[in-house]
């Protein structure tokens, strides 16, 4: 069997570069089990698992991978992803259509999607110009000061965002005649640019910029005597960061159909924080673990906890107490108790349990 | 004065010395950490910096890299007023250093460090390109690994080097590019014997053109490797001259050798 040919490729981490990039014997047997359960799930889950659950998960999942590429790469803890996803999302009610016919534009898609994105990654940026200088503490109470601006601003502005009951009826457009609301239509829509994602951030992590942003979190002063911009670096990684949790954020428009100040608040940008370091912020699949954990807890809990006699609205707790163990526990997330797991049995021997050491190289 | 410009970055010819400090001077708060210090370098000199700690050989590092800017004063490199330039900015006109504690990325294998000190002084500094094998920075960070005797450790991750492979990353960062002048602070400082005639060899070996400046307690390294010395006290120049001079200047053997140099 070839489980030691399996544990001496699973861990590809940076700087082992046994295969080139696009080697695909480079990818352990493990993904090629989740992305064919992921492609074939349609014929066999519900709608409500694809589009409510599925759906949302990818698109949450998204917005929290924009955080773990600044968190996990540049050591930047940024509150602000989910407003940035919220100004595409905001933007594509504006200048697309929706129910409020007197502030949509109603352009079409093809103008729409890249002004959305447009507009969002230059609020991302600027938020980033203003978050870099700070270290720590500081950069999360910037962003989280911008987040809650931006919110109280849509909610008060009638004239462009319609204060408190902002945009509904924000549907996908109808391209090559697929009705992309349709469940299995946007589970595969969002399936494709959450997949998207996830790969240009794994690939960009081992390109130069993304070398050089880890460089960043782990010596900015080094980073400088070696001839590199820190604070330019910084912000461009803000800017790369936008522009996924942009695309989240016009995906997220379409799920709901509707995009309002509440979606937008303080509590919904905790969430990703939680989301991303539940599910860990060491691998672009952390925040991806995290979005589904988060996603079934906050539709599933509601019915364990009436099922035992307790208030539904406290969910929650819930996902309160599970952040509290999973921190607790495992301060990498879901991720790091997988690797270490991972470790452990691949360092005992199987029949005798013993440790063995690390492995031929 | 030179405007910065593109056309002057990474330009391996300049005129004039490869430094020069004109009554460079640093407070922090009421102490003078560096008071009046006025100093040149030819190019391909290679110059100690002696003095007990506390004299100011590190502060005079950080202002001429620029970490931190001098209170007063102006500082040249390679006739260029660099004196308020940003640290990245210096680096990208060749000069380079290395730090007496490894600042190094922990995270990062060694070829990877490498690789960002040769990309840190060239174009793609944004380049969300990978590189792949035939890269001409991945060769010359592959060359850079084999000079100080790293190969091995190629895909360690730095954090798990031992301390003198440590030390031996630190010299190879400052070597990456086309560096024309180096600052060197504290070398040899815990190394074995070994890894010392290591480091004297590969320091000995620099190309001819390339001068540095080294701060080193290590009198058999320093005055090995220089050809030009700099005594420090109190953040003041104390003396200056060839290594001989120093060695046999009693004031000096006072305050700096005593008597356990023999």
């Amino acid at each position: 069997m070839a489980l030691g040919e399996n544990t001496d490729r699973y861990p590809v981490r940076s700087g082992e570069r046994p295969f080139e990039w696009w080697d695909l014997s480079n990818i352990p047997a493990q993904y090629w089990i989740v992305g064919a359960f992921l492609i074939i799930l349609p014929l066999f889950a519900s709608d409500f698992v694809l589009f409510q659950i599925f759906g949302w998960a990818f698109i949450l999942g998204m917005i929290a991978l924009s955080l773990m590429f600044l968190a996990g790469y540049g050591g930047m803890v940024s509150l602000v992803q989910l407003t940035v996803a919220g100004v595409a999302a905001y933007m594509t009610a504006i200048f697309g259509s929706s129910a409020v016919d007197t502030i949509s534009l109603g352009w079409s898609w093809w103008l729409t999607i890249p002004i959305a994105l447009v507009i969002a990654v230059i609020f991302g940026t600027i938020s980033g110009a203003l978050a870099v200088r700070t270290e720590g503490i500081y950069t999360i109470m910037i962003t989280l000061a911008i987040a809650a601006a931006f919110f109280y601003f849509t909610r008060q502005n009638y004239t462009l965002f319609n204060g408190f009951s902002g945009f509904n009826q924000v549907l996908p457009p109808e391209i090559f005649g697929v009705n992309w609301r349709s469940p299995v239509a946007f589970y595969y829509l969002a399936l494709f640019w959450a997949f998207a994602a996830y790969l240009l951030v794994l690939y960009v992590a081992r390109a130069p910029f993304g070398l050089a942003l880890q460089g960043i979190r782990d010596n900015p002063r080094r980073m400088a005597a070696l001839g590199f911009n820190v604070t330019a670096h910084r912000i461009a990684a803000y800017a790369f960061a936008s522009l996924i949790a942009g695309i989240g954020g016009i995906l997220n428009v379409w799920l709901n159909g509707q995009i309002s100040p509440g979606a937008i608040s303080v509590g919904p940008a905790i969430d990703i924080l939680v989301i991303a370091v539940v599910g860990g912020i060491a691998h672009p699949i952390g925040p991806f673990i995290g979005a589904l954990i988060f996603v079934i807890l906050r539709t599933f809990a509601l019915d364990v906890l009436v099922s035992v006699g307790l208030a539904g609205e406290r969910f929650n707790l819930l996902i309160g107490i599970g952040f509290l163990v999973i921190v607790f526990w495992s301060s990498d997330g879901v991720l790091g108790l997988w690797k270490r797991w991972r470790e452990n049995a691949g360092k005992r021997d199987p029949l005798t349990g013993r440790p063995t050491d690390g492995g031929a190289g | 004065m030179a405007i910065p410009g593109v056309g002057q970055r990474l330009s391996t010819t300049g005129t004039g010395n490869a430094l020069e400090l004109r009554g460079v001077s640093r407070m922090f708060g009421a102490l003078a950490a560096l008071s009046d210090i006025t100093m040149t370098v030819n190019p391909g000199e290679r110059r100690a910096v002696l003095g007990s700690n506390g004299a100011g050989k590190t502060t005079l590092f950080n202002c001429i890299t620029g970490d931190f800017l001098p209170t007063s004063g102006t500082i040249r490199l390679f006739g260029e007023d660099v004196t308020v330039f940003p640290v990245h900015e210096r680096i990208r006109r060749g000069l380079r250093r290395t730090y007496q504690i490894s600042l190094l990325f922990g995270g990062l294998s060694v070829i990877d460090n490498i690789y960002l000190a040769c990309r840190g002084v060239s174009r793609g500094r944004f380049s969300f390109i990978r590189p792949t094998r035939r890269d001409a920075l991945m060769h010359s960070a592959e060359e850079l690994t084999n000079a100080v005797h790293l190969t091995d450790a190629r895909n360690t991750k730095v954090g798990e080097l031992s301390y003198g492979q440590q030390r031996q990353l630190e010299i190879a960062l400052a070597l990456a590019g086309a560096p024309r002048f180096i600052l060197f602070d504290e070398p040899a400082a815990g190394l074995s014997p070994t890894e010392r005639r290591e480091l004297i060899e590969i320091l000995t070996n620099l190309p001819s053109h390339m001068g540095f400046i080294i701060i080193e307690h290590d009198m058999d390294v320093a005055l090995r490797v220089a050809e030009s010395v700099t005594m420090m006290h109190n953040g003041r120049i104390f003396k200056e001259g060839s290594p001989e001079e120093i060695e046999d200047d009693p004031e000096v053997q006072e305050l700096y050798l005593g008597g356990g140099h023999g």
